[in-house]
């Protein structure tokens, strides 16, 4: 596969891990964060970490749509489908998050008409195809996806469909990052950027991070290579005391971002004056809603919603987590009353959630091997 | 369908409702077989006489296999197959992975109201074709119909007998460190090609299923192995990942994977790539898995690679102590990760 | 939010809003490409895949030279003559 499998050349990334192990001071522990949901799981399922000094720690951070989606929204989503003859379609990432009375695909399993669809286009195209069923689409995600869902909006808009509305649950990159930075418990030396949300927003929206916070911030690519080339170049800059914004996605990410989808979020969305993201609370001016010239293809509009706050278990710690304060096995939960098949928060639904991630690929590697060497003994 | 061996922990059903997880061949699935099941009907015959994919009866002093599978696909035709041919496969090689050679099956059908008779003319014709090409009959059978909206169309269900093959002696006991863990071919086709059949993605791709009689790789490993050929599965739902993991857990070895030497048609990757799944999670419908001692594992490969369909049959991992009850997966740069059961049917992802 | 794959534009279709079919190692989808703006994209072109549109398309210069700057790192000739090769075979 080109463009992927370049990427991912083992003679180039040895030399690239080297380049790591020669620049990492040994004297100093660092802090990286890699804010994006989609780097934590290739970090996993190439077992970067594996190559990285242990002087160096991978943070987590909060770049996953599907973990800070609060647990009142699914059921929101869930009791909108429940009036009347209503089509329920999302993302495969969401079939699995559980709401209070069960998650899309048990509500499947018990009759209600829910659907995978891999675009916002599907799902529209599923209404037009269907005029006698109203089509909800779920939509979650940064600014990666939802300039897609803007632009769905606008067909439907142009095409006069009436059957269709969307559940808007996009939320911003930029206030999460914040949100983390001001929190008293967090140490970090710098950030590996989110590189998807990157094509649509561009790297200007991340300046401040550099100015005000002093911190380095690299936007990295997916596979292998870029997020090691990632970590050198955030090296590099400690190294040399420096603190700004560099694009290591270069072939995939334009310095100003994407105009026109930039465009098309900005006809379609505003942001909300606050918005609540599970595990961190109410962060404002951080997720967007669909203005009021669409007012008729929002389904939070067309449709009642119990608009409950459900919190989460006091023993669960997903905010600590999320924030990077905590790693997942640290978690009194975790492994125990939270696993993958018994999920208590969203960390350990989303295949990308740092708890599952971990509990995946780190935790059963440790645990076998405790076990191993336990009967060793 | 797996009838477990021992399996010393305890595991207790505690759902209040079946759900699709536990049809999916992962972790649920077993739970559910495990913790429900099983116990209800009085355990297994801890002796070790069970095999894996099939269980081993006595009759009159002679020892028969049996299994029993049900399959439930939708679309019901699909490129390279159709329902027919995956349930006379299907059973036949859980038959052929127990080292036994299917004899005879009989054929439950339970239809749903309204299916076009052409339909099931065609699935009867396609079983009765797939049979002749296993080498096996259809002795008989039962059907049902039931109400619209109900089975999806046609489901069918088959049970199998067959004779153990004299030099095959296969259970996860006999598993060695050092033993080689041999693929038959490449993997997902089976499981991509109906995730793509089903139209809901709307991705299009030259695939075909893999369904076919397994028999022939397995005689063919066993006459170049004999009893150097320690345990096979034929990886369906829940791929590679769930056989092997089924294997580490009996064993208590390490299943240890290298990951860049599993064989993936193109089109499987691509699909992989774009939907976020992970090819060893995926269905396939005719491959082997086997683990093989070490000094016969080459010979073991070179015959299946002269079996029509085996031409790409490698070593893919080798088994090892620790981590203990696990499957790792080696990537091409040395780092390691471990590969779980899922939960459920694989779910494609944007994130 | 994050899954975004790299594939060849195969087939585009002119209309309103303008889409291609774009191909990722033989498999092929239909995929929007209002997001890329009056340019488009034409036959050959590589794009990022994201939810079933065209996120931006692949710079093939800058993908040499990451795998250059990489290289520096220590030799690595064979990686940058696979890239090169691409350009020359019209892959």
């Amino acid at each position: 596969m080109k463009f992927v499998d370049e990427f991912r050349e083992p003679e180039v990334i040895r030399r690239t891990a080297a380049e790591i192990r020669a620049l990492a001071d040994p004297t100093r522990v660092y802090r990286l964060m890699e804010v994006c949901g989609g780097h934590t799981h290739a970090i996993y399922r190439f077992g970067l970490k594996d190559l990285l000094p242990p002087n160096i720690e991978l943070i987590h951070g909060p770049g996953c749509p599907v973990c800070v989606l609060p647990m009142g929204r699914i059921d929101d989503g869930l009791a909108m489908t429940e009036q009347g003859e209503v089509t329920l379609t999302a993302f495969g990432d969401m079939m699995r998050v559980p709401g209070t009375k069960g998650s899309p695909l048990q509500r499947k399993a018990q009759g209600m008409d829910v659907r995978i669809v891999y675009s916002p286009m599907d799902a529209l195209k599923l209404a037009i195809g269907n005029p006698h069923k109203h089509v909800i689409f779920f939509a979650i995600g940064f600014e990666t996806t939802a300039p897609s869902t803007a632009f769905t909006l606008l067909r439907a808009r142009s095409l006069g469909v009436g059957n269709f509305s969307v559940f808007c649950n996009h939320v911003t990159i930029i206030p999460a990052i914040r949100a983390i930075l001001d929190s008293p418990d967090m140490r970090l030396d710098g950030f590996i950027g989110p590189g998807h949300v990157s094509t649509v927003i561009g790297c200007r929206p991340y300046e401040w991070i550099a100015k005000d916070e002093h911190k380095p911030i690299v936007v990295s690519g997916f596979e292998p290579l870029d997020i090691l080339q990632a970590i050198v170049m955030v090296l590099q800059q400690l190294r040399r005391g420096e603190a700004r914004v560099e694009n290591q996605y270069r072939r995939v990410v334009p310095w100003d971002g994407n105009i026109p989808a930039l465009r098309a979020m900005a006809e379609v969305f505003e942001l909300r004056p606050f918005f609540e993201w599970r595990g961190m609370g109410f962060i404002s001016q951080s997720a967007l809603r669909l203005r009021g010239e669409f007012a008729q293809w929002d389904a939070e509009r067309r449709f009642d919603a119990p608009g409950i706050r459900v919190t989460d278990p006091k023993a669960a710690q997903c905010g600590e987590v999320l924030k990077g304060v905590l790693t997942p096995a640290q978690c009194k939960l975790f492994g125990n009353e939270c696993t993958p098949e018994r999920p208590v928060g969203a960390l350990m639904v989303s295949s990308e959630g740092s708890c599952a991630a971990y509990f995946n690929y780190e935790h059963r590697k440790l645990a076998a091997a405790a076990a191993g060497s336990r009967a060793a003994l | 369908m797996a009838t477990t061996t021992l399996s010393p922990r305890r595991v207790r059903f505690k759902d209040a409702h079946i759900e699709m997880a536990h049809g999916a061949g992962g972790t649920a699935s077993r739970r559910l077989v495990e913790g429900l099941i099983v116990p209800l009907l009085g355990g297994l015959d801890a002796g070790g006489r069970t095999l894996d994919d099939a269980a081993l009866v006595a009759v009159n002093g002679q020892n028969i296999a049996i299994t029993t599978d049900s399959f439930v696909v939708r679309p019901l035709r699909f490129p390279g197959g159709s329902i027919g041919e995956l349930a006379v496969n299907g059973t036949v090689n859980d038959l052929a992975v127990s080292g036994a050679k299917a004899v005879a099956l009989v054929a439950t059908f339970v239809i749903e109201a309204g299916l076009p008779t052409s339909v099931l003319e065609g699935e009867v014709a396609a079983m009765a074709d797939a049979a002749a090409r296993a080498g096996v009959t259809i002795v008989g059978g039962d059907t049902k119909v039931v109400e619209h909206g109900k089975a999806d169309g046609l489901y069918i269900t088959t049970t199998g007998i067959g004779s153990p093959m004299q030099n095959a002696t296969l259970h996860a006991r006999r598993v060695r460190t050092g033993d080689r863990v041999i693929v038959s071919g490449p993997i997902g086709d089976h499981g991509i090609t109906i995730l793509l059949a089903r139209g809901d993605l709307d991705l299009e791709a030259d695939l075909r299923s893999d369904t076919r009689s397994v028999l022939p790789f397995v005689e063919a490993l066993v006459a170049a192995a004999g009893p150097g050929v320690r345990w096979m599965r034929d990886p369906t739902r829940g791929g590679v990942a769930t056989s092997l993991n089924e294997l580490a857990r009996d064993t208590g070895l390490c299943v240890d994977i290298s990951e860049e030497s599993v064989p993936v048609n193109d089109a499987v990757r691509g699909a992989c790539e774009l939907l976020g799944l992970d090819p060893l999670h995926i269905a396939n419908e005719g491959q082997v898995i086997a683990i093989v001692a070490s000094d016969a594992a080459e010979s073991a490969v070179q015959a299946m690679r002269a079996v029509p369909g085996g031409e790409h049959a490698t070593i893919v991992g080798v088994i090892r102590e620790q981590p203990a009850a696990a499957v790792m997966a080696t990537t091409r740069y040395g780092a390691t990760r471990i590969i779980d059961m899922l939960v459920g049917d694989p779910l494609p992802r944007i994130c | 939010m994050c899954l975004a794959i790299p594939g060849k534009v195969v087939e585009v279709f002119a209309d309103d809003p303008p889409s291609a079919t774009v191909e990722v190692a033989g498999v092929r989808r239909r995929v929007e490409l209002g997001l890329l703006g009056e340019n488009g994209a034409a036959i050959g072109d590589w794009v990022l895949i994201h939810v079933g549109f065209a996120m931006s398309k692949i710079s093939e210069a800058d993908a040499v030279e990451q795998m250059r700057m990489l290289a520096a790192l220590g030799e690595d000739e064979a990686a940058i003559e696979e890239i090169r090769g691409y350009g020359s075979a019209g892959q």
